[in-house]
């Protein structure tokens, strides 16, 4: 841990030696493996191994970055010469720079990011459940005719960041996955779908078997889809499509986005954005969260927020570079890669739960779509257009009636969030970006 | 920087003699295995770009590093570290080992010796990477002027130069030693408009593997206009339709469409697992006699063009689709091996931390015979796409989109109002069945593609002329 602490402190002395006013460094080291097993077989065993150090540098109010996987004492060195040189190349900003002093975090919370256990994963466990959650898919009924495999995947490490104000902190992180593709065949037609488990810790994955009877499950759902007519209906979409919308949300209420005017939620602060029914919350610090950190990619504090409070905007989500263009303050969501400028992104960010289990809100809907699966890009962040593949089953006399596919969803983001009748209770927070399931009023279906 | 041989650039740089490189395949080699290679990579990016009419940020990044794998039947082993030293060769020659059992012994690797160069698709007196700064700082205040020139509705304007300079080293267990010196140039543009309430965007670029130079003789400035024209034409936009209908493609970059319907169907590990829309259907038609669809590395300059992929093996042009039948999967190394066909030139990586598999390289349908204008003159009512964000596809079920950023509904046979982006969504091995005309006129895109699978992104490039397809289901919120 004290290693990447010390390259980072060291990258920013480094730095205001060679004539920058201020500066920030991240460091980041992780080690992986990854195993595949495709029917019984194994086919792949990686091991990773990485190691980089990224710098950014204020040369009065112009900014630059550097980014190396050379973490000698000379790679460190040329590192602080190029950033800065390229620093003297960029154009003033009255805006960039540090965050407000502050704002950094003084205490570090333990977040139960780490678990040894996943760094100990050795190959041939790896492979057995993956095996183990193949071979629950393959024998979960006659028409599962193939499979493209099943994965499981560890990554622990640990990040660091030090900055010229006098803030240094690092924290260790892990994270395992388990998924499975399995292949079913009706008719000479096939279908594909998967299923996975991810958590931090190895011992709260869900267990390899269930993982591959879900994905069976998911996949054998799809055998017979036909394609629906084109019309307008209520569309529900299930908790992985659902947190799809939010991912759109975030996106939209990203500073990054908000200053340069390229988000449908521009100026809406303090409006009603969406229906009564929405609460987001966005919260870094839930202990072991997939996005929890106790401080962000400038090092400030992080704090639970309610974003969207009954249909109602809270707050924008900042990094303190946006926060400063909006004339607002950072709200600690910096996040960067370690070669790129921060930015504004989500942390734990869920759509709260409602009290309808999924079977009732599928009950309400007459005629309708059950959205299981989206594909492609076609959502335009500033208007809000939003059109996408999309496959899942149709909803007739609120029961699932048959599977469909080849069809696109379409509407307008705005209308849509205002549109969202009911909030499902079945929450689960696999991912940063989670959602139950949820109903929408009203979208146009294209198929036949 | 010197641009130098690459088998020299990495024994120098890193003090890795050639006997060290045979050890460590040797290494690779103890336990029953069909073969291994070792790929080493080293790379600087550099980006620079500019938004409310000044340049912000700059950055430099540079990459190293080296994997190991050994393959075994179907299996392949893999390591790789960003720490390139003897070392930690023979530690990822241990690891990468293990999938294969069996231990039999040391096994002799023959002495490395260097392949002939296959193509020289992209040599340069000035590597890009070389530019100085200060020329892409100016070229980007001249793309913000040209953009900000075209309509004053444009109210900002961001602008990005990514240059890539990538030197790869594949030696294998054969002995073959193959490098590759790669530049890469990219520009992209985002154009944003206001008009009365309305806000709107519009994106364009291009690139290639070719020199900074070739930017700046007006390509960059055309760039910016396309992109304000984009943004200014989609102010009057009116909801699009939704349904089946007759859909025109119009020439270049709307081929995302055979990128997305056959190509990565058409890639050789899906079919060897059978798990692709396609498998088992080579010689069969699946596309009207009027289109033949080839994906081809070796046009020089292009941004999906490679000397050689990263395996080391030659690209080459090959047919996929011939006069409307199926007729060549794409290949890398393993697959090909195990299908008992000849590696394509496919096999390709994002970086040394990625394992190959096949993709694409350029994939364009040739050129038939119509004037474009007939084409759209032949179409009662249907819709005219030519610009498009990005796709995907379900290789399995065959379902692909891809979603069209300038749209027109065409009326009468003529092109009439802007509609706004709707994605299009089709089935892969009958969507060119329903091509019924097929232009002259072919298009390359101006080289701006990146094809993402299994989580590695890689540069590619697309084409397409003219061409009328009947049926394609429209998803916009007009029923």
């Amino acid at each position: 841990m004290s290693d990447v602490i010390e390259i980072a402190r060291e990258l920013v002395s480094g730095a205001l030696a060679t004539g920058a006013r201020a500066a920030d460094a991240v460091v980041a080291a992780s080690d992986g493996l990854a195993v595949g097993v495709r029917l019984g077989e194994v086919e792949k065993l990686k091991r990773a191994r990485q190691r980089r150090a990224g710098l950014r540098v204020f040369v009065g109010d112009a900014s630059a970055i550097a980014s190396t996987a050379d973490l000698s004492r000379d790679g460190l060195a040329e590192l602080a010469r190029e950033a800065v040189a390229l620093a003297r190349l960029t154009a003033p900003d009255p805006h960039a720079g540090l965050p407000d002093p502050a704002d950094l975090a003084r205490e570090m919370p333990d977040l139960d990011l780490h678990d040894a256990a996943v760094e100990r994963v050795e190959p041939e466990q790896a492979i057995g459940w993956a095996r183990e959650a193949e071979a629950a898919a393959l024998a979960a009924g006659s028409e599962i005719t193939n499979s493209e495999g099943a994965e499981f995947g560890t990554d622990a490490g640990e990040v660091a960041y030090a900055s010229s104000l006098g803030f240094a902190g690092a924290y260790a992180g892990s994270h395992a996955t388990l998924a499975v593709v399995p292949v079913a065949t009706r008719d000479g037609l096939m279908q594909r779908d998967h299923w996975y488990t991810t958590h931090r810790k190895l011992a709260a994955l869900d267990p390899a078997v269930d993982v591959g009877r879900e994905a069976a499950r998911r996949t054998l759902r799809r055998l017979g889809a036909r394609r629906p007519p084109t019309c307008e209906c209520p569309v529900v979409f299930d908790p992985e499509t659902a947190a799809s919308l939010l991912r759109h949300l975030a996106g939209a209420l990203s500073g990054s986005a908000l200053y340069r005017r390229l988000s449908f939620l521009v100026d809406r602060l303090g409006e009603q954005i969406a229906s009564p029914v929405v609460t987001v919350i966005d919260d870094p610090l839930r202990p072991a969260g997939p996005a929890s950190r106790p401080f962000d990619a400038e090092g400030v504090r992080q704090a639970r927020r309610v974003v969207v409070e009954r249909g109602i905007l809270r707050t924008y989500l900042l990094d303190s570079y946006s926060a400063r263009r909006l004339g607002l303050r950072t709200t600690g969501h910096a996040a960067r890669g370690v070669g790129d400028a921060p930015g504004a992104a989500a942390t734990n960010f869920a759509l709260e739960p409602g009290t309808q289990t999924p079977e009732e809100i599928i009950a309400s809907v007459r005629s309708g779509l059950y959205v299981t699966d989206l594909i492609g890009f076609g959502v335009n962040p500033v208007t809000g257009d939003y059109s996408r593949g999309a496959a899942g089953v149709w909803i007739e006399n609120g029961e699932l009636a048959y599977p469909v596919e080849e069809l696109t969803i379409a509407g307008k983001l705005g209308d849509m969030l205002r549109d969202i009748e009911i909030v499902g209770n079945d929450l689960v927070r696999r991912n940063a970006i989670a959602s139950p399931t949820i109903k929408l009023g009203r979208m146009t279906v294209a198929g036949q | 920087m010197a641009v130098v041989k690459p088998e020299r650039f990495f024994t120098e740089r890193f003090g890795l003699s050639d006997g060290a490189l045979e050890r460590v395949l040797g290494t690779a080699l103890e336990r029953r295995a069909d073969w291994a290679d070792l790929y080493f990579e080293f790379r600087v990016n550099q980006t620079a770009s500019l938004e409310e009419g000044i340049v912000k940020s700059a950055t430099r990044n540079v990459s190293q590093g080296v994997g190991v794998r050994v393959v075994a039947g179907p299996r392949s082993g893999y390591a790789h570290s960003n720490e390139v030293t003897f070392d930690r060769l023979e530690l990822a020659a241990r690891t990468a080992r293990a999938i294969a059992d069996d231990r039999v012994g040391s096994v002799a690797v023959p002495a490395t010796r260097p392949a002939p160069q296959a193509h020289d698709l992209y040599a340069l007196a000035r590597p890009p990477i070389e530019t100085p700064v200060a020329d892409e700082v100016a070229l980007l205040e001249r793309i913000d002027r040209a953009a900000r020139a075209v309509d004053p509705a444009i109210t900002n304007v961001l602008a990005g130069i990514g240059i890539e300079h990538r030197v790869v080293l594949v030696v294998d267990s054969s002995g073959r030693v193959v490098g590759d010196v790669r530049p890469l140039v990219h520009v992209s543009i985002r154009c944003v408009a206001e008009r009365g309430g309305v806000r709107q965007e519009g994106s364009y670029g291009g690139g290639g593997r070719f020199g900074f130079d070739a930017l700046l003789d007006g390509r960059a400035e055309r760039f910016a206009r396309e992109a304000a024209r984009q943004a200014i034409v989609n102010l009057d936009a009116t909801d699009a339709p939704a349904g089946t209908m007759t859909v025109v493609l119009g020439p270049g970059w709307p081929g995302i469409l055979l990128h997305e319907a056959i190509g990565h169907g058409l890639e050789g590990d899906f079919n060897r697992k059978g798990v692709s829309a396609f498998s088992g259907r080579i010689g069969t038609r699946v596309a009207s006699e009027l289109c033949t669809v080839v994906d081809d590395g070796t046009i020089a300059s292009r941004r999906g063009s490679l000397n050689v992929d990263d395996e080391g093996t030659p690209t080459q042009r090959t047919v996929l689709i011939e006069n409307g039948i199926l007729r060549g999967y794409l290949q890398d190394r393993l697959n090909a091996g195990l299908m008992r066909m000849a590696p394509t030139g496919n096999g390709r990586r994002e970086s040394f931390a990625h394992l190959p598999m096949p993709r694409m390289t350029n994939t364009f349908m040739l050129a038939g015979e119509d004037a474009p204008e007939d084409v759209i003159r032949s179409v009662d009512r249907g819709l005219y796409a030519v610009y498009f964000g990005g796709g995907q596809v379900d290789i399995t079920s065959g379902k692909f989109v891809f979603s069209a950023s300038e749209a027109y509904l065409i009326e009468g046979g003529k092109v009439g109002r802007p509609v706004r982006g709707a994605t299009l969504i089709g089935n892969g091995p009958d969507v060119l069945t329903r091509i019924t005309r097929v232009g002259a006129d072919l298009g390359l895109d101006e080289g701006i593609g990146t094809c993402g699978k299994d989580g590695q992104s890689v540069p590619v490039g697309v084409g397409l002329p003219t061409v009328r397809i009947d049926g394609l289901t429209v998803g916009g919120t007009q029923a």
